[in-house]
């Protein structure tokens, strides 16, 4: 280990076990990572607070009863609990109680209580050009890639490390070097039909992670702007089929006006023209369950909805009432703006279960069932939940969920090529 | 019998145990259950396999940031594995067990070794040694 290193370290342990802990772990973070000093960070998202076991209960409360307090603004991802009661979890006696106590572990370290993996929509965001440590693939993902702060991929244990430190490892997305595009993947080839459908974004960020793995590319093709909610679907789906921390969207991203420029001038490795054949494939892997007659729910809501996606949700159900559940995985951000429009009361009425703080593929919450299936409109939920809730995936659009919710049978637009 | 040296990238306790050989990129959040130690990502081609007690070889990792969580619960519950072998430096994955010790539990050695030289290991008894010794020990079906 560096002298530098070793002199924060000793600096960091005057201020107590807990801080003394934290720059251990980003010390032994720097040395992993090869990176030969660290960095001032702005602020941090922690995504260490969902509990999947005593260890990180155990890790948590060392650093609390140590005396550590986040040094930096640190928003929280998600917990294990819905603690504003929208929605019921199934964690029960000794489980319930250790979820809890891992969420107030976070609080008790100084942490927002934002309890949202989005937090880039719940006012979180870092400016251009600054260096931040957040945790959460999604978050992740859309800090570098959208907001064009720099982060890693920081994994739920050195997040926390890191905002009691105030300091990350200088290496990787951190350093503008490593930033730049390495490969192009090219739309043009692709049907405008479908590069037109909402259904593009998280179908294609989906097949972008499964082949930048790690590296960083760019993007060319796309035939409109994306909103805010397309590129969180979009970098959503990449962060779960690749080890992705940033991608570039050709005239889109604040890092890539043009294709040269997010290449930083050079020559990319790789052009990967994308066929139909390649965008169909990604599209069938998203569903493991096959040829279902019925829905059993539907999710929506990963990331976690804005008050935009909640508009279009009401739209879509035209007051139909359901016939399956719609879990609505949101964020305290916007329940206190569907309470304040009338809206939570409205979409409750018609069956749609509004879960907050929480997710259904980080804690029990869809009803056990033995080869229940889900629907689901998002690339991330569609990954996760087959190991984490035990439920086969349909994959489909916004407005496909909604029809089969209504219906309690799979409907699909077929169209789309 | 087989033996590869490879870069260690955090100490640990050694130990042996039959290679599990990974043909696809994991997520450990979401692809392994923190409390059994078994594979469950529908997707990876190594579904149903137990990391318990295995050296275990990763091409590479994937996904979540969650999974030094699951590997710092995985050694807390006495499922990890015996050994871990990656291709390179894993700073998610590997601050679970740097966290493990911090907290002070016993936990494996996790080594770096080129993923072409993995398949080598597949199946058999290998001995994860000090120093990243890598050795293979016997032919695990066998029981040789």
């Amino acid at each position: 280990m560096s002298l530098t290193l070793k002199a924060e370290e000793r600096e960091q342990a005057a201020r107590g076990d807990g801080a003394g802990m934290a720059m251990r772990i980003v010390a032994e973070a720097a040395r992993l990572l090869g990176a030969p000093k660290l960095i001032d960070i702005q602020s941090a998202h922690i995504d260490g607070a969902v509990y999947h076991g005593e260890a990180g209960v155990i890790f948590a409360e060392k650093l609390v009863s140590g005396g550590a307090k986040v040094a930096v603004a640190a928003t929280l991802n998600v917990g294990a609990l819905d603690l504003t009661g929208c929605s019921r979890q199934r964690l029960e006696g000794r489980d319930r109680l250790m979820a809890k106590r891992m969420m107030q572990a976070y609080l008790k370290l100084g942490c927002q209580p934002s309890w949202t993996c989005a937090p880039y929509q719940a006012g979180h965001r870092p400016a251009m050009g600054t260096d931040v440590a957040w945790g959460e693939s999604n978050a992740v993902v859309f800090c570098n890639s959208v907001l064009g702060a720099r982060t890693n991929r920081y994994g739920d244990l050195l997040d926390i490390a890191c905002a009691i430190t105030g300091k990350a490892p200088d290496c990787g997305l951190h350093r503008l070097e490593n930033r730049i595009a390495r490969f192009v993947l090219d739309l043009s080839g692709l049907p405008e039909r479908f590069l037109k459908a909402e259904m593009a974004w998280p179908v294609l960020g989906s097949l972008y992670g499964r082949l930048a793995g790690n590296s960083v590319g760019v993007i060319d093709g796309f035939l409109q702007k994306p909103d805010e909610d397309q590129l969180k679907a979009f970098g959503a789906a990449a962060a779960s089929t690749g080890a992705v921390g940033l991608f570039h969207m050709a005239g889109i991203t604040p890092e890539a006006p043009t294709v040269e420029a997010a290449c930083g001038g050079k020559t990319p490795d790789t052009v990967i023209t994308v066929t139909s054949q390649m965008v169909r494939e990604a599209q069938q892997l998203l569903s493991t369950a096959e040829q279902p007659d019925r829905i059993d729910a539907v999710a929506i809501g990963s990331p976690h909805l804005s008050g935009a996606e909640f508009a279009r949700l009401e739209a879509l159900l035209g007051g139909r009432q359901l016939a399956a559940p719609l879990y609505a995985c949101t964020g305290r951000h916007v329940l206190t703006e569907l309470e304040k429009t009338g809206l939570r009361s409205r979409l409750e009425r018609l069956g749609v279960i509004i879960v907050v703080d929480t997710c259904i593929v980080v804690t029990p919450i869809l009803p056990a069932l033995d080869g229940g299936v889900l629907m689901t409109n998002s690339g991330k939920f569609a990954h996760y939940a087959p190991a984490n809730t035990g439920y086969g995936v349909v994959y489909g659009t916004l407005s496909d969920c909604v029809q089969s919710a209504v219906s309690g049978k799979p409907c699909l637009d077929e169209t789309l090529f | 019998m087989t033996v590869q040296t490879a870069n260690v990238l955090i100490e640990g306790k050694p130990g042996a145990g039959e290679g599990l050989v990974l043909t696809a990129p994991i997520s450990f959040w979401g692809g392994v259950d923190p409390r059994t130690g078994e594979i469950i990502d529908v997707r990876h081609p190594e579904c149903g396999a137990n990391i318990a007690g295995k050296v275990l070889f990763i091409p590479a990792t994937v996904g979540s940031s969650t999974a030094s969580t699951i590997l710092l619960e995985l050694v807390h519950g006495r499922k990890a594995p015996a050994a871990l072998v990656l291709h390179e430096a894993d700073a998610i994955l590997l601050l679970g067990l740097v966290a493990a010790r911090e907290l002070g539990l016993q936990s494996p050695p996790a080594l770096a070794l080129d993923r072409a030289l993995h398949s080598q290991f597949d199946r058999m008894q290998t001995m994860a040694g000090p120093n990243g010794k890598l050795q293979v020990v016997g032919d695990a079906l066998s029981g040789q």
